[in-house]
């Protein structure tokens, strides 16, 4: 055992992670139809974009104002989809 | 981003500032390419919602084990670059060039892959337009997921197309040894983009081969 732990560990780790979420995707989609495998492949989904915004593209070790900026993308889709999703539900 | 405290040319102070401008930018590009990329998701839930047997009747003409397999590649390509964006680093220079042609080869073969796939949905006359026309016969909403098919996929190859160009770019300096721990900034940039390319093609996997 190394007195120093390998640097690649976490990045390896994470990959194994992201694995285990496509397989278990791809596995539940075979048992789940309609919403709830909607529901459950975008849970998938988003669990394999926090590792790979986290680990892969190190915003854990980023300043408040990357991570700020890293989520704008995010807000202002949001809004699009807010307001397009609140035109759709109140059409006549 | 750790304070280094080098001095580097103007306009920045520091070496620490002028990660920390690097990173903004790069997020700030990439806050675009969500929206880019998030109008063609709106206007695919817009339509999911309205046609749902229909996108399931697509996706099911879909090839589900491409769809995974092209998954696990690029899964497979982020992590070499992840390993790339460490080795420049640490100055590990023949680590660096390996996981560059790495990712380099992993992305080629996303790309041949889902050049193939195309092809059968050609062969299988699943091209919107004039000659669309699927087994068991036409249904015109159908035609609506093979439209955002196409476009959420081509959008999505030509940012893949993108970085490939970027990372043999990459791959050259490398070679000649003008990538190292003084300047780390090039490969951590590219990396950014090369993991929101993944991240895109994440959300794309689900919503377009695994729905049932």
């Amino acid at each position: 055992m190394p007195s120093t732990p390998s640097p690649f560990r976490p990045v390896l780790l994470v990959f194994a992670g992201l694995m285990a979420a496509l397989m278990l995707s791809a596995a539940a989609s075979y048992g789940l139809s309609g919403t709830s495998g909607t529901v459950v492949s975008l849970f998938f989904a988003t669990v394999k974009l926090a590792l790979i915004f986290a680990f892969f593209m190190k915003l854990r070790e980023q300043a408040g104002l990357v991570r700020l900026f890293a989520m704008a993308g995010f807000f202002w889709l949001a809004i699009a989809g807010v307001l397009i999703a609140a035109d759709y539900a109140t059409r006549g | 981003m750790k304070a280094e405290g080098t001095r580097v040319e103007s306009p920045y102070v520091d070496a620490a500032q002028r990660a920390l401008a690097q990173q903004l930018g790069m997020w700030a590009f990439i806050a675009t390419e969500v929206l880019l990329f998030g109008g063609l998701f709106i206007a695919y839930a817009v339509y999911r919602v309205h046609y749902p047997d229909a996108f399931a009747d697509g996706s099911r003409r879909l090839d589900f084990w491409i769809g995974t397999i092209n998954t696990a590649v690029l899964l497979a390509s982020s992590l070499a670059m992840a390993i790339a964006d460490i080795a420049v680093r640490r100055d590990r220079r023949r680590l660096l060039s390996g996981c560059l042609a790495m990712t380099w080869l992993l992305g080629a073969l996303f790309l041949v892959l889902k050049g193939y796939e195309y092809h059968q949905k050609f062969v299988e006359h699943l091209i919107p337009g004039p000659h669309f026309a699927p087994a068991g016969g036409p249904a015109a909403p159908e035609q609506l997921f093979f439209v955002l098919y196409f476009a959420m996929t081509g959008l999505h190859a030509v940012h893949m197309v993108i970085g490939l160009g970027v990372i043999a770019w990459l791959f050259v300096l490398s070679r000649r040894g003008r990538l190292g721990p003084a300047s780390p900034g090039r490969v951590e940039l590219a990396g950014l983009y090369w993991h929101f390319v993944d991240c895109v093609w994440v959300f794309l996997y689900p919503l377009l081969y695994l729905i049932r």
